[in-house]
């Protein structure tokens, strides 16, 4: 935890009021989002209870499985998730533009919207992890028939959690209380912040103000929403105390009425209300905090890392087109190792792209040594390096600042106002409690012998350099073909080959 | 490895009559909470608590006491989860031990004495199958025993499984009562190299001709999905099983016998999955058990803490004839905020008293309430109106603000509280709060700007 991050949560504390972390939206927030609230059967892997899912705030659709232990019922459950989810992914492959060749890239086309699924939380996301899981390796065909569409839902639902809500930057896939919490930060803690009415209560206090229009602070309204009855947890796990009182005398009711169709209706109808009555105050949360974030300003890099999104999105859907493979149960040694490299290069761009938009991040750098701000006291515009055959200029800057400065001679740094342009520090000096800081510019500054206009700071002028913003892109490490998987990592890996074991796991 | 654990002296001291005086004293003429597996693998979480050594040591009902006082806790089990595991561990049980034995040989690649010959056939393992289940937990206990010392006098006879053996471990100076799920009695590697863990690996650790030892299985209904089982979960499921190799260590040294004859792999049992078909993997708990061991070690001297409370202090939660509680909410609140805790945002589903030292660390404005990352983040200090002023804030009522000396707390390893002097938080905290103020001024411009350009 950054110290900046955990001074905003003190003064939080303090205000009794959230305190932003960021000072624009670091996420894409599309302009039909599809809201999705699962809910699972406690005790159990993966086995669906109900979900509140949907694009529009006044009518979500609610799914209920009578029985959770039934597995025709989960895969009936499943088979309605997919055509809500399938259709409306289907629904963001209209239009496309076409992306030039580049050397290592044929001419394409690339779909110009792409799905964006948001749940309540990182339980969530697991909970799509599962259930993608679970319904992958099923087949339409065999003892155990499914839905066609559930295996397509199972792969979709694996892309989601599994390869895009992991990659930073990525806003496919989105845990709303992870977000707003990069966001905000409140008076409580981490582990508090993963309910998401007790967040958005923090951030958003007057939506929680009592009937008799009582005015509340953040810490009150947080109080307010521990009270499960009222502000129940966002699940994918219900309370105990809901269901030892309400779900279990329903789910017995409705055993007890099989056979009989009009007292069936009855309990069914009885468990649906109260399902419905618990996800309700979760989904009217869920689009107060994307009202919130629409409510920010878009990042700098938004549209770039969202074109990257729909790219992959193109690339994904194009491969279920074509009947790819469902995603494996383990990753071989080889793609194991790109997806590592490339969820590592993800982050760095993520976290530079961020330092880079939003001079509040760019500041946690400060405490951390990585960064240093300060004044331009001086500056040797016409300094030259002449050891050359012809003069290059190598203008000096000198900044004053009062951070402690721990980066070393020699290091290379940049600032938001050219990030292209990364000086080396050439010394430090203390004076008193400040530090002078000298810089040498040796790039970013045109290709003639006197710098381009603008391309030297000026006396006077605010800068703050960072080591992160200089950082450099490593290209990916090489990686054998699958085909050429050395012994020491298991070989090249067996093409996926489905077999009866995977359309009909063993079920008890 | 086979070191005999060191003494412990907070045993000597609760031995003490005088302090086991005191600690019934404390708890009030109703009887003592017992621990249990779960309740000292919490321990290990929190050793530094003081407030829950003593409720602990003197066997108060925590849940209990809570409740008076306005804070119950809220946490509990899903009735569908409780029908879950029991009804997992029923089936892995209900044949006998035949399927058991299956796991333990074909999926761990151990080999159980005796019954390795003719796995399938479940009237061979009639004998070789025991319940210690029935009875009382001393009777219980010396069954368990007397099981363990006829087996090592006899090598070769007696049960291959036990079900419901029941171990006793010392904590704080009292004895606990810890069952595990199933004692598998007398396996070894069969083949080497072939030993397979949970976490995938292979290890070719044992030796053609390994030991015979005796292995403890636990049974849990959360599922292995292709090998992999959520980490949180198996970790909590590795420091019970640790909690149940230390008993099972104490029961063997108290026999004279190496503690070695106990594996330090437990066999975790989970279904397979999606399915109810059970599968195993052996997990390694020495890390754990080095863990409980030191925890159980460090708590903190019962004695000392004792001597440090006010003598009038009680927790009796005892009632009248008419059921009226002989001390008021006030009264008992007063004495849980005398003894000291220690308190982070984890305990909440830990420890029953979490909701009230969540309220008193609120209400006294300590980081603690923020949690144990933060406070390292913030350089250790304790309360928060000092986090502001030594961030430069002014106005916030702090000592430090005067410029006296406040108590900076240095969490090592769990339990050392030092005076240090806060130059160092200090300057972390003054850069991030300017650099904050700058920065939202920076944004603030920006954001001018994009106004004006709209």
């Amino acid at each position: 935890m950054n110290t900046l991050a955990a001074l905003a949560r003190v003064e939080a504390f303090a205000a009794e009021q959230a305190v932003p972390l960021a000072t624009v939206r670091h996420v894409h927030l599309a302009p039909h989002p599809l809201v999705l609230v699962p809910i699972l059967l406690a005790g159990e892997a993966a086995a669906p209870l109900a979900a509140l899912v949907g694009t529009d705030r006044a009518d979500p659709q609610l799914l209920v499985v009578r029985q959770p232990r039934d597995r025709d019922q989960r895969f009936a459950f499943l088979a309605d998730l997919a055509r809500i989810v399938v259709g409306y992914i289907e629904g963001r492959r209209g239009e496309t533009e076409l992306v030039e060749a580049t050397r290592n890239h044929e001419e394409w086309e690339r779909h110009l919207d792409a799905p964006q699924l948001i749940v309540p939380n990182c339980g969530g996301i697991d909970a799509l992890r599962l259930l993608g899981r679970s319904a992958r390796f099923r087949s339409s065909q065999g003892p155990y028939p499914v839905d066609p569409l559930v295996p397509i839902l199972g792969r979709y639902l694996t892309w989601f959690a599994e390869d895009r809500a992991p990659t930073a930057g990525s806003s496919v896939c989105l845990a709303l209380t992870d977000v707003l919490g990069s966001h905000w930060a409140t008076g409580q803690s981490a582990l508090e912040d993963q309910h998401l009415a007790a967040l958005l209560a923090w951030i958003v206090p007057q939506h929680f103000a009592p009937p008799d229009g009582r005015h509340l602070t953040g810490a009150q309204a947080a109080a307010l929403t521990e009270d499960p009855a009222r502000w129940p947890s966002a699940g994918p796990a219900t309370d105990p105390e809901f269901d030892t009182e309400i779900l279990s005398p329903l789910v017995t009711a409705l055993q007890r009425a099989a056979g009989d169709p009009a007292a069936e209706r009855r309990a069914e109808d009885g468990l649906r209300a109260a399902l419905r009555d618990r996800l309700a105050p979760t989904w009217n949360l869920m689009w107060q905090g994307i009202d919130l974030l629409a409510g920010l300003p878009e990042a700098g890099h938004d549209s770039h890392r969202w074109m990257v999104d729909r790219g992959r999105f193109t690339d994904f859907a194009r491969a279920i087109d074509e009947g790819a493979a469902p995603q494996p149960r383990r990753e071989g040694a080889v793609a194991a190792a790109k997806r590592l490299a490339d969820l590592e290069s993800a982050q760095e761009s993520y976290d530079k792209q961020r330092a880079l938009d939003d001079p509040l991040i760019l500041a946690g750098y400060r405490v951390t040594g990585e960064a240093f701000a300060g004044s331009v006291v001086a500056v040797d515009a016409e300094r030259q390096d002449t050891t050359g055959r012809t003069p290059k200029p190598r203008p000096h800057v000198w900044l004053r600042t009062a951070d402690p400065v721990v980066l070393r001679k020699g290091t290379k740094v940049a600032c938001a106002q050219r990030p292209n342009q990364r000086p080396v520090i050439v010394d430090v000096k203390r004076e008193g409690e400040e530090y002078i800081v000298e810089l040498e510019l040796v790039d970013g500054m045109g290709r003639r012998a006197i710098p381009e206009e603008g391309s030297v700071p000026g006396a006077g002028e605010y800068r703050c350099y960072s080591t992160v913003l200089a950082a450099e892109r490593f290209p990916p490490p090489p990686l054998p073909e699958l085909a050429a998987t050395p012994w020491t990592h298991g070989g090249p890996p067996a093409a996926y080959t489905p077999t009866g074991a995977d359309h009909d796991e063993e079920w008890h | 490895m086979a070191a005999t654990p060191p003494p412990n002296p907070a045993q000597n001291a609760a031995r003490d009559p005088d302090v086991a005086d005191r600690l019934a004293e404390l708890r009030g003429p109703i009887p003592a909470r017992h621990h249990d597996a779960r309740t000292i693998a919490a321990l290990t979480a929190n050793p530094g608590c003081a407030r829950r050594s003593v409720l602990d040591a003197a066997g108060v009902d925590k849940r209990a006491l809570a409740e008076r006082i306005g804070f119950g806790p809220r946490f509990g089990q899903s009735p569908f989860a409780i029908s879950r595991g029991n009804a997992f561990e029923k089936l892995v049980k209900s044949d006998g031990g035949v399927t058991l034995l299956r796991l333990l040989c074909d999926e761990l690649g151990l080999e159980v004495q005796e019954a390795a010959q003719n796995p399938d056939a479940k009237h061979a393992l009639g004998d070789q199958w025991v319940d210690l289940g029935a009875g009382e937990r001393e009777d219980r206990y010396r069954r368990t025993r007397d099981l363990v010392a006829a087996s090592a006098r006899e090598p070769g006879t007696g049960p291959v499984l036990a079900d419901h053996p029941m171990l006793r471990l010392e904590v704080g100076g009292r004895a606990a009562y810890v069952e595990p799920d199933l004692v598998a009695f007398r396996a070894r590697p069969r083949v080497p190299g072939t030993e397979v863990h949970a976490y995938g690996v292979t290890e070719s650790a044992a030796e053609p001709a390994a030991p015979w030892r005796w292995y403890l299985a636990e049974i849990k209904s959360f599922a292995m999905i292709d090998g992999r089982a959520d980490p949180v979960k198996v970790a909590e499921a590795a420091t019970q099983s640790a909690v149940y190799v230390l008993a099972f260590q104490a029961l063997l040294s108290g026999l004279g016998l190496p503690p070695g004859l106990v594996a330090t792999d437990v066999v975790l049992v989970c279904p397979k999955d999606f399915s109810n078909a059970p599968t195993a993997a052996l997990v390694d708990v020495r890390r754990q058990l080095a863990a409980v061991r030191r925890q159980l070690d460090r708590l903190p001297r019962i004695g000392t803490l004792l001597d440090g409370l006010d003598s009038g202090l009680s927790f009796d939660l005892s009632t009248d004839e008419d059921g009226e509680p002989l001390q008021g909410a006030a009264q008992l609140g007063k004495a849980v905020a005398a003894i000291e805790a220690r308190y982070a945002p984890e305990c909440i589903s830990r420890c029953d008293m979490a909701f009230y030292c969540r309220d008193e660390a609120r209400a006294t404005g300590s980081t603690e309430a923020l949690g144990r990352s933060i406070r390292d983040a913030l350089g250790g200090v304790a309360a928060m109106r000092d986090v502001l002023a030594l961030s430069g804030r002014e106005d916030c009522g702090s000592d430090a603000e005067r410029g006296v000396r406040v108590e900076v707390d240095i969490d090592i390893d769990g339990a050392v509280d030092r005076d240090l002097d806060f130059a160092e938080a200090a300057r972390l905290l003054s850069v991030a709060r300017r650099a904050r103020l700058e920065a939202l001024a920076e944004a603030e411009l920006r954001h001018r700007g994009r106004e004006a350009a709209a």
